[in-house]
């Protein structure tokens, strides 16, 4: 096809919607790590002696590990003494009460993020915890979730309020020695989301966290905890972006779940950050450890849509410690420009009759290089454990990548394992039949996409069905292949 | 270097390499540069990635005793006719220790270009043939195997010619002492439009801990279509640890035959280069394991120019506490449009303590290509068990037949009508004596 070259080339160059810089009065730490930085961050959040002991245990064990080089990606070395570990928009006295009393421009951000953080959001349902750079600013239907037992509240609020909670689970599941990119959290992290839902209640309603990165040279450090009592139902989400900058931001970000016995969290995830233009210039370093922890007969569901980012390198997981336990994992990872996605997830079978669904899709178009690196692992008492995996990658273009590296390991004679792969590009006959029947190329092509991602999108909560799949039309603007 | 000198009393391969020197020899610059290449990386360990399953522990527990002389054990052809493949009409050609047998190799005359001999005798002919496919590996078995390899096969066929019978190299490991290192290296060289038939066992005569290092290199030319089975037997107490090489030209077509059913640990690197268009490739292979074996392919498929198939197929059946491992990579280069590449791997455990590894892995450049893999592993299936029952045959048989066909998927891709009757016979008669089908 002729109009081939000239529509990568518009896909390219198609826009980033959420490119803007907020221009707030913000405080940042002067770029460096050491001891002193991690006991500013603790000192700035009020923590208390554990915690701070904790992280310079971490900030220790980091200074002895080393980069990983596995993953299938390429970037220049991170100088980690380049970069500011906190910054927080700049508040007037105390800070803000409520949401009332959050600056306006905060407020206009997220609006035009669409991002409703005004109680008049009601009517979306969703419970918001705003996460601006190093800080919450705010949490919205707190008081209602609050009748139903539920805390919702960014981790610092968490550390002070419910510090037996925190202090009970923090670390379990990702303890500080994990990974690099994880210790590296554990000695700096600023904010978060904690989540508590009692035991028996079901959530109300969905709760939802959205990340934003602004200033400019930080990096964006959060932890996330969700404890989920015996019995209880929560589904979650989160969103993410950051402005356009020519230099590359680091992301580093550490989530654990802790599904107890019969309980079910389900995770969901649209990753839309920076990803650089098409030279590979600027974009978020998006390296992240997620992880839970499944008891007796309780199941933990990962959704994830991940289309931004210069580098993703990220693999939610489950360890399935109890008897009949469920995990799954659905993803669609997008690399266009000069994006880098090593993606995928670990499902640790340990619990008898523990069973795993890992659905992926990777699409890569432009110079796009995607990996799906997975494990399964079944331990020796993890009788009749199941799996089943299907990772599929659909290449658009011919200067991208897609690369599988699914890792099997079985130890019971009873498991069963499948693992199943395909790459293919739409075919030019796909296309041609579009056409016949009256659709524009482009229009073949997102319906050919959306029909290749359909299982994973199924997953998602309806509202962010919908947003992911415009996300995705929006990427594969002008992409005919 | 870690530790191939356990024992104190035995040379390091720094210290062995003294007599190789000594000896000479038009290869030497290559032999010094394997060993110095050995001794800056050692032996792998399971934290370098691609050794992540496979320990080296029972090698590195023994002393390294390169079988640099020929023994002076004598054997007869009768002996030598009683082993598998044995009876088959073929041209044999025997090694005993890594040393060229004439005594018991037979050879038949051979038509116009076609040699079959051992390598030893013609290697300033072969200086520039020799480790031109296998230089790049960072393998340090290959390394080593460059320092201390003794002798090995010659075998090449000339445009447009075929080998007269099969060929059956027959490479026996006879050392009584633990430690006793046969290094093997194989050169084949199939002209184009060459066709031919090749069978490689490894055996052993004894139950000393010995070790096998072998590299072959093939390069298989336009056209050409060469069947290569490799059967290795070896006994449970040694090392086996072998490097294929293969380089195909357009339209060329090679299958690759792999049964590991011996040795206490077998790791088997099969590294394919497919660089020109037309290219059918095929590994297919069995591994059986038993006590505490473990038995490894690794292997990388490279297709670098358009219009390439290639078709991986490998079945294990594990028992007791042995270990199946299993990596396989294709990787599609962006020129490599049109390709055509099946990966799987199928693991059929039988004991609560066997373990399955395995990492298929596709690794794709280029966009308009249909590659898939897939990866199983499991038990036997009740309701087959059932169903045989229903038609009268006990549990045992049934599994006895249910395996059998889990193995026959492999054998019976086996061209050479003899070979895969007699090998399915024999995959039969393992089966029988395995408590396991009770």
């Amino acid at each position: 096809m002729n109009a081939h070259t000239d529509t990568i080339d518009e896909f390219v160059a198609s826009d980033y919607k959420y490119g803007f810089v907020t221009d707030i009065e913000s405080e940042s730490l002067e770029p460096g790590l050491n001891k002193d930085v991690v006991r500013f961050i603790s000192a700035k959040k009020n923590e208390p002696e554990w915690l701070l002991d904790w992280r310079l245990k971490a900030l220790q064990h980091f200074e002895k590990m080393k980069s990983p080089t596995w993953p299938q990606v390429k970037y220049p070395p991170v100088d980690f003494q380049d970069i500011s570990y906190y910054s927080a928009p700049k508040k007037k006295g105390d800070g803000p009460k409520s949401l009332d009393e959050v600056d306006p421009k905060l407020l206009e951000t997220y609006e035009k993020l669409g991002v409703p953080l005004h109680e008049r959001a009601r009517l979306a349902g969703v419970a918001i915890d705003a996460v601006f750079d190093s800080e919450s600013i705010g949490t919205t239907f707190k008081e209602d979730l609050a009748k139903a037992g539920v805390i919702f509240c960014s981790i610092s609020e968490a550390v002070q309020k419910h510090p037996e909670l925190v202090k009970k689970y923090l670390g379990t599941v990702v303890p500080y020695t994990d990974n690099f990119y994880a210790t590296l959290n554990s000695a700096v992290f600023s904010d978060g989301s904690f989540v508590y839902i009692p035991q028996g209640t079901r959530c109300p309603m969905e709760l939802s966290t959205y990340f934003r990165i602004n200033a400019a040279n930080t990096g964006q450090f959060e932890r996330t905890l969700i404890v989920a009592e015996e019995s209880s139902h929560v589904s979650y989400l989160e969103g993410c972006t950051a402005p356009m900058r020519d230099e590359n931001q680091l992301h580093a970000a550490v989530v654990e779940l802790v599904a107890l016995d019969n309980a079910e969290i389900k995770y969901s995830t649209v990753q839309n950050w920076y990803p650089g233009d098409e030279q590979g210039r600027g974009g978020i370093y998006n390296f992240v450890t997620k992880r839970g922890v499944c008891k007796t007969n309780a199941k933990i569901s990962w959704t994830q849509v991940e289309t931004g980012s210069a580098i993703t390198w990220k693999y939610p997981s489950v360890i399935l410690q109890g008897d009949n336990s469920i995990g799954e994992f659905y993803s669609i990872a997008l690399t266009n420009k000069a994006q880098q996605a090593d993606t995928g997830t670990k499902m640790v079978h340990i619990g008898k009759n523990t069973r795993s669904t890992i659905v992926s899709k990777g699409i890569s178009a432009g110079k796009g290089q995607n990996s799906y690196r997975g494990l399964v692992q079944v331990g020796k008492k993890a009788t009749k454990a199941r799996n089943f995996s299907q990772c599929d990658s659909l290449l658009i273009g011919d200067k991208c990548g897609a690369h599988t590296f699914p890792y099997i390991e079985a130890k019971n004679p009873s498991a069963s394992i499948e693992h199943e792969a395909t790459t293919s590009k739409i075919g030019e006959d796909q296309i041609f039949y579009c056409n016949q029947r009256g659709l524009e190329p482009q229009d073949a092509v997102n319906m050919i996409v959306n029909g290749f991602c359909k299982e994973v999108f199924r997953e998602l909560p309806m509202e962010f069905a919908i947003e992911a799949q415009k996300l995705l039309d929006v990427s594969l603007e002008g992409s005919v292949g | 270097m870690s530790s191939a000198t356990a024992n104190e009393t035995a040379p390091t391969p720094i210290e062995a390499f003294a007599r190789v020197e000594q000896a000479g020899g038009p290869l030497l610059p290559l032999r010094k540069t394997g060993l110095a290449r050995f001794a800056e990386r050692g032996f792998p360990t399971t934290r370098d990635e691609d050794w992540r399953f496979t320990s080296l522990k029972p090698l590195a527990d023994l002393p390294f005793l390169p079988t640099l002389e020929p023994s002076d054990q004598a054997f007869n052809q009768t002996e030598i006719n009683g082993i598998t493949f044995g009876r088959h009409d073929v041209d044999r050609l025997v090694f005993v220790d890594g040393h060229h047998s004439s005594d018991l190799s037979l050879i038949s005359d051979q038509p116009d270009g076609v040699t079959v001999s051992n390598l030893a005798d013609s290697l300033s002919e072969l200086k520039n043939d020799i480790s031109s496919l296998s230089a790049n590996d960072e393998n340090p078995f290959i390394a080593l195997n460059d320092a201390f390899f003794t002798d090995g096969a010659l075998i090449r066929i000339p445009s447009n010619g075929r080998l007269a019978k099969p060929v059956h190299l027959v490479f026996l490991s006879t050392a009584a002492g633990d430690g006793q290192a046969a290094h093997v290296r194989n050169w084949i060289d199939a002209g184009d439009n060459a066709q031919g038939t090749l069978v490689e066992s490894h055996l052993s005569l004894g139950q000393a801990a010995t070790s096998t290092n072998v590299v072959t290199e093939t390069r298989i030319g336009a056209g050409a279509n060469l069947e290569h089975i490799k059967f290795q037997d070896q006994s449970d107490s040694t090392v086996h640890l072998a490097s294929l090489h293969s380089e195909l030209s357009k339209d060329a077509r090679y299958a690759f035959h792999s049964l590991a059913l011996g040795s206490r640990l077998s790791r088997n690197n099969l590294r394919m280069r497919l660089a020109k268009p037309g290219i059918e490739c095929v590994l297919n292979g069995l591994y059986m394991t038993h006590s505490d074996q473990l038995a490894d392919h690794h292997m990388i498929v490279d297709h670098a120019a358009p219009r390439c198939d290639s078709h991986e197929y490998f079945n294990g059946i594990l028992d007791n506490q042995s270990r199946g491992v299993f990596h396989g990579r294709i990787l599609v280069q962006s020129d490599a449009q049109k390709t055509n590449a099946k990966q799987t791997n199928k693991n059929l455990i039988l004991s609560d303590h066997a373990t399955a590894n395995t990492k298929p892995q596709l690794e794709i450049y280029a966009d308009d290509v249909r590659c898939t893999h897939g990866a199983t592993v499991g038990e036997l299936d009740d309701d087959a068990i059932f169903y045989l029952q229903t038609r009268g045959l006990d549990t045992k048989t049934a599994r006895r037949m249910l395996m059998h066909g889990f193995a026959g998927e492999i054998v019976d891709r086996i061209q050479h009508d003899g070979i895969r009757e007699e090998l399915d016979q024999l995959v039969w008669n393992r089966l029988e004596d395995k408590h396991h089908l009770d």
